[in-house]
């Protein structure tokens, strides 16, 4: 194989592995917006969303039918998350709001692990064919399809946010709370929506990579901190920013694996944000992070 | 009544007594826990627990400093606990050390290691720290397993010995508990007397509102950092006696998963309080014992309580314990006239300006908020800044205590160029400050606040807590709030806050003084009566640099005002002068300079 086929390859995969980081990133920064909170939960909404495929596809049901199921569940556990571990604390610092959801996230991981057992689950990939070959760079099926559902999100949510009415009210609610309350924004139903909405997010990217990764218990922390990096890399808060940074980590990750090793390919992602947290600590696309008096 | 002259402090000997009562507790405690296993009979695995929690526990006192402390979040406990293990295990195993030479290079790894962090990622802080700290956690994890040729990888490293001391060898596990157990004892200690320290104050004080600290004069990286590096030591101690305590050690003894059970076992306890630390730390490693029977669905159940503890019990279960006593105890009333009256003269010998703003300029991106202002403030005169909303005061203000940084211009103060310098050296200089939403230290003591600004550098007070106090007390005395020294700051009502917000820039001795309105939400009585006080202070030759809204305060107190509108300056002198300039009343009423004139 030539090298720059062989860099091209490397450069697919970083970014169909990027395209999950960035969709629980996006996750992350919709719920950082609308409640200044971050949730360590967050990841676990991608290990439900595989777990959740998994189980509707062995009780037989088809492909799609089973991802739109998960997707279901996964929209009501971030309103019971909304509702159960965020709603209580609103009012309290940012201090025990993320205890809360680390706890959410030990909860959630044993309660999979109570229902599915410790073995990993293996999940029939969408496409039968392997993949095509496009002038000598092999491309899996599977991470096209995790590069397709990506783009076909962030359009989707490009018009949810900026073109229609409840997008509207979701930024406004995200920008003063307060203020919106004051104009009649129903204030906490935005808050859930975008718990819900996180919560679709991450299912979609759980379902997405499972094929690839083995469904296991232990699959979200590692994706959500992986998508939380990508988040403050591309700059904490910003939408752009968290695509951008998912992206540029699943490509340091895959060229790291690559030419230095394989043993501390998630470590790559780490250092990478110390880097960014010591020389850019506002990343790529900027959050402002002083106080106001 | 029994009155108490104020020179030896009556909350000294309050708590005083108070200590020495738990001091003795304690100890009494500390000796029976100690006897426990020479009297009753305990099977090995029941003094495995409690070495287990002995261990732990002094890594959960670092947890105490750290998040209950200085309310800095730290998710990598268990890598500081691992260095500390690991050079144990490594080093008397694979090295052959003594076990206290390994002793001390855990501690000092832990502790470089803690303080390499925090000075790196505590500007940060928040949930940029979580991030930071579990990042750590995982890559000391991949580290611990992946670099088996020094590690001894995944198998981890067998066949630690105890150590002995002076010829005795702790090989006997209720010796060994024993050693843990002084160890443990020095560490709650040392935990229990921090908070009524400098630094411990000041840990506080961040904890409580990070920016006001640091403008009172904390250096507050400064003391995160120190928080997080005690922390971490702490966690190198626990870490060490837990490896040779059990003689094995693997990577899944320090991963991530141990730093969430240090995290919960310090909530669960009470973050706030050595003993509450202690306290959780035992329940969460006796509880598993007792919770048996949820068998596979324990951690399901442990993550849920986490949530419920939150939510319910936000000051742990020793907060609760406290807040019953709390509220059977008494205090020595004050005796106002014993306490020594506030010395805040300023000399006033040097004719030249305190303060030079020499065009400043402050943009947030194209909002040009201060845009180029020059203003001199004399030495001893009261000098307003107004203008309507938006017009760039509480911006001027930042710029000149180091909050913000100018976007050009410089700040001279006493001479000395101040526009490089942290809010904390400007306070060093004897810049005091209030805020116009207070930011007080809520749940510490009237008098603790104050004493976090009589502890700033320079200040020509004594160092000592008699001396703080007493600074402390007398700034009180001048605000009229002394009697109040006891309570808590969040249960005053509003007037009194402000009160004490001035009292606390007061005990600084400031020799200027920014007040960023002041009058702001108080009566009539009470604006009359700050009145008075701004002017009492002018007497003692301080400068007053005010914002304020209230048009008959300002005349009544300024010497010189300046009126600011969209950034610029447009006016200034005295007030009967300026508050009569077209341009002014323009500015306000929003006319026309023509058509006002």
């Amino acid at each position: 194989m030539s090298f720059v086929v062989n860099n091209v390859q490397v450069l697919f995969a970083g970014l169909a592995l990027g395209s999950i980081y960035a969709l629980v990133a996006l996750g992350f920064v919709l719920i950082v917006r609308a409640t200044n909170v971050v949730n360590f939960a967050q990841g676990d909404f991608a290990m439900a969303g595989g777990f959740a495929t998994v189980a509707f596809l062995s009780s037989g049901l088809p492909y799609w039918l089973a991802f739109v199921l998960a997707l279901v569940v996964l929209g009501i556990f971030g309103v019971i998350f909304a509702l159960g571990v965020y709603y209580p604390l609103r009012n309290r610092s940012y201090l025990p709001v993320i205890i809360s959801t680390l706890g959410a996230s030990i909860f959630m991981q044993n309660a999979a692990l109570y229902i599915f057992g410790p073995q990993p689950r293996a999940m029939n990939r969408l496409f039968d064919k392997p993949g095509i070959e496009v002038g000598g760079v092999f491309m899996d099926t599977q991470y096209l399809a995790i590069l397709a559902f990506t783009a076909l999100a962030v359009t989707f949510q490009y018009f949810l946010f900026e073109r229609t009415m409840l997008g509207k009210k979701l930024q406004a609610t995200s920008q003063d709370k307060d203020m919106a309350r004051l104009v009649g924004i129903p204030v906490a139903a935005m808050i859930a929506f975008t718990f819900f909405y996180s919560a679709v997010l991450g299912g979609l990217a759980g379902a997405l990579v499972s094929p690839i990764l083995f469904v296991s218990i232990g699959m979200g922390s590692i994706i959500a901190l992986k998508a939380f990096a990508a988040a403050i890399i591309g700059g904490f808060g910003d939408i752009t920013g968290a695509i951008i940074g998912g992206l540029l980590l699943g490509v340091v990750e895959s060229f790291g694996a690559q030419y230095i090793s394989v043993a501390y390919k998630d470590a790559f992602a780490f250092l990478l944000l110390f880097l960014f947290l010591l020389l850019r600590p506002q990343g790529i696309f900027g959050e402002k992070i002083s106080e106001k008096a | 009544m029994n009155r108490v002259p104020a020179s030896t402090g009556p909350a000294q000997s309050a708590r005083a007594n108070r200590v020495s009562f738990g001091k003795v507790l304690f100890a009494l405690v500390a000796v029976a826990v100690a006897c426990v296993p020479f009297v009753v009979p305990l099977t090995p695995y029941v003094l495995n627990i409690f070495m287990q929690a002995a261990t732990y526990a002094i890594a959960v006192l670092g947890m105490t400093v750290v998040l209950g402390y200085a309310g800095q979040i730290n998710l990598a406990q268990a890598t500081f606990f691992g260095l500390g293990a690991y050079a144990v295990g490594l080093g008397t195993v694979v090295l052959g050390l003594n076990f206290w030479l390994t002793l001390l290079l855990g501690i000092g790894l832990a502790t470089v290691a803690g303080f390499v962090l925090g000075l790196t990622t505590l500007r940060l802080g928040g949930h940029y720290l979580a991030m930071i700290t579990i990042s750590f956690q995982q890559i000391f994890d991949l580290v611990l397993v992946n670099w088996a040729s020094v590690t001894q990888g995944p198998d981890g490293v067998a066949g630690i010995g105890r150590p002995s001391l002076f010829g005795f060898q702790f090989t006997d596990d209720r010796f060994y508990l024993v050693l843990c157990l002084v160890f443990l004892y020095a560490a709650i200690a040392f935990v229990w007397w921090l908070p009524q320290t400098r630094t411990g104050r000041a840990m506080r004080a961040v904890r409580e509102n990070a920016l006001a600290a640091e403008v009172t004069g904390v250096d507050t990286l400064r003391v995160k950092v120190i928080a997080f590096t005690l922390s971490a030591a702490l966690a190198g101690i626990g870490g060490a006696f837990y490896a040779a305590g059990f003689a094995y050690i693997s990577p899944d003894n320090f991963n991530f998963a141990r730093s969430i059970e240090f995290l919960t076992m310090t909530l669960l306890g009470g973050a706030d309080s050595a003993f509450g630390g202690v306290f959780g730390t035992g329940l969460l490693i006796v509880l598993p014992e007792w919770l048996r029977f949820l068998k596979d669905i324990y951690l399901a159940v442990y993550g849920l309580a986490v949530i419920l503890i939150m939510v319910f019990l936000p000051a742990g279960i020793w907060g609760i314990v406290r807040g019953r006593f709390d509220r059977f105890r008494k205090f020595d009333s004050v005796d106002v006239d014993s306490i020594a009256p506030l010395q805040l003269d300023v000399p006033l010998n040097d004719p030249a300006p305190i303060l030079k703003l020499d065009n400043v300029a402050k943009h947030f991106g194209g909002v040009k908020a201060v845009d180029g202002i020059s203003v001199e403030v004399a030495r001893g005169t009261v000098h307003t800044l107004i203008g309507p909303n938006g017009s760039g005061k509480t911006t001027t203000l930042n710029v000149l205590n180091g909050i913000y940084k100018p976007t050009s211009g410089t700040l001279t103060f006493d001479g000395v160029d101040i526009t490089a310098m942290t809010p904390h050296e400007r306070a060093g200089l004897g810049i005091g400050r209030t805020f116009q939403n207070i930011r007080l230290f809520a749940s510490m003591s009237v008098v603790e606040n104050v004493m976090v600004g009589a502890q700033r550098a320079n200040n020509p007070v004594g160092t000592g807590r008699a001396a703080l106090q007493e600074r402390a007390l007398s700034a009180l005395k001048f605000v009229g709030m002394a009697e109040q020294m006891h309570m808590t700051v969040k249960n005053l009502p509003y007037g009194h806050q402000r009160l004490v917000e001035i009292a606390r820039a007061l005990a600084g001795h400031p020799s200027f003084l920014l007040l960023d309105e002041p009058a702001a939400g108080l009566n009539l009585t009470e604006k009359k009566n700050l009145g008075e006080l701004l002017k009492r202070l002018k007497g003692h030759g301080m400068t007053i640099f005010l914002i304020e809204h209230d048009i008959s305060l300002i005349e009544q107190v300024s010497d010189t005002i300046t009126v600011l509108n969209f950034g610029k300056k447009i006016a200034e002198g005295e007030p009967g002068y300026v508050l009569r300039h077209p341009d002014v009343v323009a500015a306000y009423l929003g006319e026309t300079a023509d058509a006002a004139a």
